[in-house]
């Protein structure tokens, strides 16, 4: 239990943020590793704000509370800032990718913090460009893998795609690949 | 081979489902079990099992439908949750008392009012005195191992008894974690053929099923009731042992957790016992003297063991996810209060904590509280307050 990292992704109703939270449980279940993988379960409706968790670590997980202290966050939709604290319980060192056409910099100056690292991603553009409607949740999985070495991304690629191919036509698992592959490489750190 | 998967409780219900590929499976959705009527109905369209899926009108009808297929002779399922569970609630009876080992997963919901759709026990609570077999489920994997059990533990032919298998509503249906699935062919060859003894389709040895039953004998066959809840124990414990050959893991009555040489313990049910399992260690890594009981056989209440269990512990918290309103207590509590009654040595101080009822969090540091109350008992020897609800607002 030394390490368990605990993720909270913060969407919108449609964004595919549990979704998100169930294909990278997934995944790195099939690396080896534990995982569990939850969406906090409101009131269901199209555009309002939804909370989805995973836990990770070498040991088998039996916490079964809420997450409260997320060492990474993963913003899909940036107007959340306005509505939600997504700093909330995140430690000093916290790391954040957000669903955003600014810089990491200026993303950090909106959230208010000193510490941690700052990731931006255009994840709406890329949806749109390949998936062809604004679902950022795949682009911000490919985002997630490259900022926090999770997988290795052929890893990661190989694994979705195997879960896509069960639900999905095969040009909408290759273009959610696409989503994941241009995120892996647009994704911004700060200088 | 075992495959290792990330899966949900209702997907891992489903899964058992699928794998013992029940006759007959009467069902009606409703949240938060639907995922598990759904994913079967899924397999029994596409082929994958061989039953008889009855689509029905309420949950009434469901274990109605049930135990009709469980009295023509068929293995027979079903799945349900909070109101469903209430619903079905004079059928309950009935299937106990006619003896008919229908094996069902049960999804741990809120009772209403007000409407609450998240996990808490009152729904198998309510239902511990029909006659059915109550087990309970920490995760995934013990709900799937449960059931594929229930089965062999209802059909034994010394019990014949439903058995209702629980896990928590959304925090484990819902909360994708690790599980180990066995093969097909294993699970079928643990569960064996269905052969009952007696039953409406057997035309040769014609019986009759809800006799009228009055003064003269319903008192003999609701005295044989509980003398099959008296050979559960015994056919619960041999089950786990064969079913530890096929998968290497181990169940039995209940789990002691580092409860040995424990100066206090925690007495909990379903998944906040992993939760506090947790808490256990991180207080054990300090030299904290702390145990944990883990209820999974709840009917019959295996009293004898577990009071041997907190025999040598000086002060014992039972954590209920339901209140019985009694003002004494949760349902968990008050049995295991009578259960020390009579334990040996010295009495065993016992406090009560309801919690977490409609979906309430229960966290470590609520949970590392009652152990600190714990100690402080163990202290003085007194007990300021018995029964405390634990994370609401007064």
């Amino acid at each position: 239990m030394a390490e368990l990292l605990e993720i909270r992704w913060h969407g919108r109703g449609g964004q595919g943020a549990k979704t998100a939270a169930l294909l990278l449980g997934e995944a790195v279940s099939a690396s080896g590793k534990y995982i569990q993988a939850f969406p906090e379960y409101g009131p269901e409706r199209m555009g309002a704000p939804v909370l989805a968790f995973n836990r990770i670590s070498e040991e088998p997980i039996r916490l079964h509370c809420q997450v409260l202290n997320p060492a990474i966050v993963v913003v899909l939709d940036a107007t959340l800032l306005e509505a939600t604290d997504v700093t909330a319980g995140v430690p000093e060192d916290g790391l954040y990718i957000i669903n955003t056409n600014l810089s990491p910099e200026e993303m950090r100056e909106q959230l208010g913090i000193t510490g941690g690292k700052v990731y931006t991603l255009d994840a709406t553009q890329i949806a749109i460009d390949t998936i062809g409607r604004d679902i950022p949740n795949t682009p911000m999985m490919g985002a997630l893998i490259r900022t926090t070495g999770l997988l290795t991304i052929d890893e990661f690629v190989s694994n979705t795609r195997e879960r896509l191919e069960a639900k999905f036509r095969p040009d909408i698992v290759e273009k959610n690949i696409q989503a994941i592959e241009r995120a892996y490489q647009e994704v911004q750190g700060e200088e | 081979m075992s495959r290792r998967v990330a899966i949900t409780g209702n997907e891992a219900a489903a899964e058992a489902m699928r794998q013992i590929n029940p006759d007959v499976v009467a069902a009606y959705p409703i949240t938060p079990a639907t995922e598990i009527v759904q994913i079967f109905a899924d397999f029994v369209a596409n082929g994958d099992v061989d039953t008889e899926f009855v689509a029905v009108e309420s949950e009434h009808s469901a274990m109605s439908a049930t135990i009709g297929a469980s009295a023509a002779g068929a293995r027979a399922m079903t799945a349900t949750a909070s109101q469903g569970l209430a619903l079905m609630w004079e059928m309950l009876y009935i299937a106990a008392g006619l003896r008919l080992p229908i094996v069902a997963p049960i999804v741990n919901r809120a009772l209403s009012a007000p409407i609450n759709i998240h996990c808490d026990h009152s729904d198998t609570m309510g239902a511990r005195d029909s006659g059915w077999i109550q087990i309970y489920s920490e995760d995934a994997q013990e709900a799937y191992d449960n059931i594929i059990q229930a089965v062999r533990i209802a059909e034994h032919p010394d019990i014949k008894l439903p058995c209702m298998v629980t896990m928590d509503g959304f925090i484990v249906s819902h909360g994708m974690g690790n599980a180990e699935l066995l093969d097909d062919d294993v699970v079928q060859k643990f569960i064996g053929e269905y052969k009952p003894e007696h039953y409406l389709l057997d035309v040769d040895n014609p019986i009759t099923v809800g006799a009228l039953d009055f003064s003269d004998w319903y008192f003999e066959h609701r005295r044989q009731l509980a003398d099959a809840h008296t050979r559960v124990k015994d056919v619960v414990l041999q089950i786990a042992k064969e079913f530890k050959e096929i998968s290497g893991r181990e169940y039995k009555l209940f789990d002691a957790y580092r409860l040995d040489d424990a100066e206090v313990a925690i007495v909990v049910i379903n998944s906040a016992a992993g939760t506090a399992k947790t808490v256990v260690d991180q207080l054990r890594e300090k030299g904290l003297k702390v145990g944990l009981l883990k209820i999974r056989l709840f009917r019959p209440f295996p009293y004898e063991e577990i009071s041997e269990a907190l025999a040598g512990v000086k002060a014992v918290a039972v954590l209920d996810r339901a209140d019985s309103l009694s003002l004494m207590g949760g349902p968990l509590y008050i049995d295991l209060r009578a259960a020390m009654y009579d334990a040996p040595g010295p009495r065993v101080k016992m406090v009560n904590y309801i919690y977490g009822l409609g979906g309430r969090d229960i966290n470590m540091e609520q949970i590392a509280g009652v152990y600190d109350d714990l100690f402080e008992i163990a202290k003085t020897g007194e007990i300021k307050q018995a029964v405390t609800y634990l994370g609401v607002r007064e």
